[in-house]
């Protein structure tokens, strides 16, 4: 079984209040140096049968029509081995 | 003979109930709708109440879209029939696409519940007519992924269609692009909003105030006295 992962984050333009509150809380627990912090989601997916440029482009479609809301999110599929 | 309005009930919705209840004290037969269920049962309008469908997992709004029954609601949407999403509601709306721009965690992270004060700019939409132009009105809002956003041009083609129908007054209260409260589509028969007309129906509870009625009077003018 072969897993592919799907990265979703909020596009570049668009506000993360939740990563600024998480930037906004590091110094106070002693972890300096850290300017800017963007939360996002991973989806691991167990694929049954090959990984194909078909089963990627299936993928991709389920990514684009239900795991990101394109709208504000940009998401990236990759093969792990 | 009145008109039927239904009301969808989704895993997580909360307030379905208080929504058939607007609608029957404004005068028309409320539908009780199971998101499981494709049929419609020849409803003339639908509301998409408030909650947490699905948990809200994934995002708000983003796995009720895929239920049978917004198979059919999207389908009728865009042949016309009239569709109101409150709150959860909207957020649906926007994840299906029938309204544009999408919906965020408020800008300042805390769940919000409020009398909030809003301006009815659009008098034009089928939950709209029977306010006046420029109305001030108070009704609830609850809510912790109510901050409005779009792209530039969506906004400015909203603002410039007059598809703005209510913005917020005095306080902006989740982060909304241009104090955006709630949009209709190009047709004004879908519309969507944040706040909670269904919870301002009835003097006797709540603040005393009934201006959440305007939004069902509205549709039983549209539907059987227009």
């Amino acid at each position: 079984m072969a897993r592919v992962v799907v990265d979703v984050m909020l596009k570049p333009e668009i506000l993360d209040p939740q990563g600024q509150a998480v930037q906004r809380a590091l110094p106070r627990l002693g972890f300096d140096g850290i300017s800017d912090v963007r939360q996002g989601k991973r989806f691991e997916l167990e694929v049954e049968g090959p990984v194909d440029d078909d089963a990627l482009a299936r993928i991709r479609e389920m990514a684009e029509t239900f795991l990101a809301n394109t709208v504000i999110e940009d998401f990236v599929v990759k093969v792990e081995s | 003979m009145t008109a039927r309005v239904g009301v969808v009930t989704f895993p997580g919705t909360l307030d379905d109930r208080d929504s058939q209840r607007a609608v029957r004290i404004a005068g028309l037969e409320a539908v009780p709708l199971w998101h499981r269920d494709k049929d419609l049962h020849q409803v003339d309008a639908v509301v998409l109440p408030g909650g947490f469908s699905y948990g809200d997992y994934l995002r708000a709004g983003a796995i009720s879209r895929f239920s049978p029954v917004m198979e059919s609601i999207i389908e009728q949407a865009k042949a016309g029939m009239p569709v109101l999403g409150i709150c959860n509601g909207f957020q649906i709306l926007t994840e299906t696409h029938l309204l544009p721009g999408a919906m965020l965690r408020n800008d300042h992270l805390h769940f919000v519940c409020r009398d909030q004060k809003l301006r009815v700019e659009n008098t034009h939409t089928a939950w709209t007519a029977n306010f006046a132009q420029g109305q001030e009105i108070h009704i609830p809002l609850k809510n912790i992924d109510g901050q409005f956003v779009a792209d530039e041009r969506t906004i400015d083609e909203l603002e410039a269609e007059g598809r703005v129908v209510f913005r917020y007054l005095d306080v902006n209260p989740n982060g909304s692009l241009r104090d955006i409260a709630g949009i209709t589509n190009a047709t004004g028969n879908v519309v969507g909003l944040m706040p909670h007309p269904e919870h301002a129906v009835d003097p006797l509870v709540g603040t005393g105030g009934s201006d959440g009625l305007g939004f069902f009077t509205s549709i039983l003018r549209k539907l059987v006295k227009a």
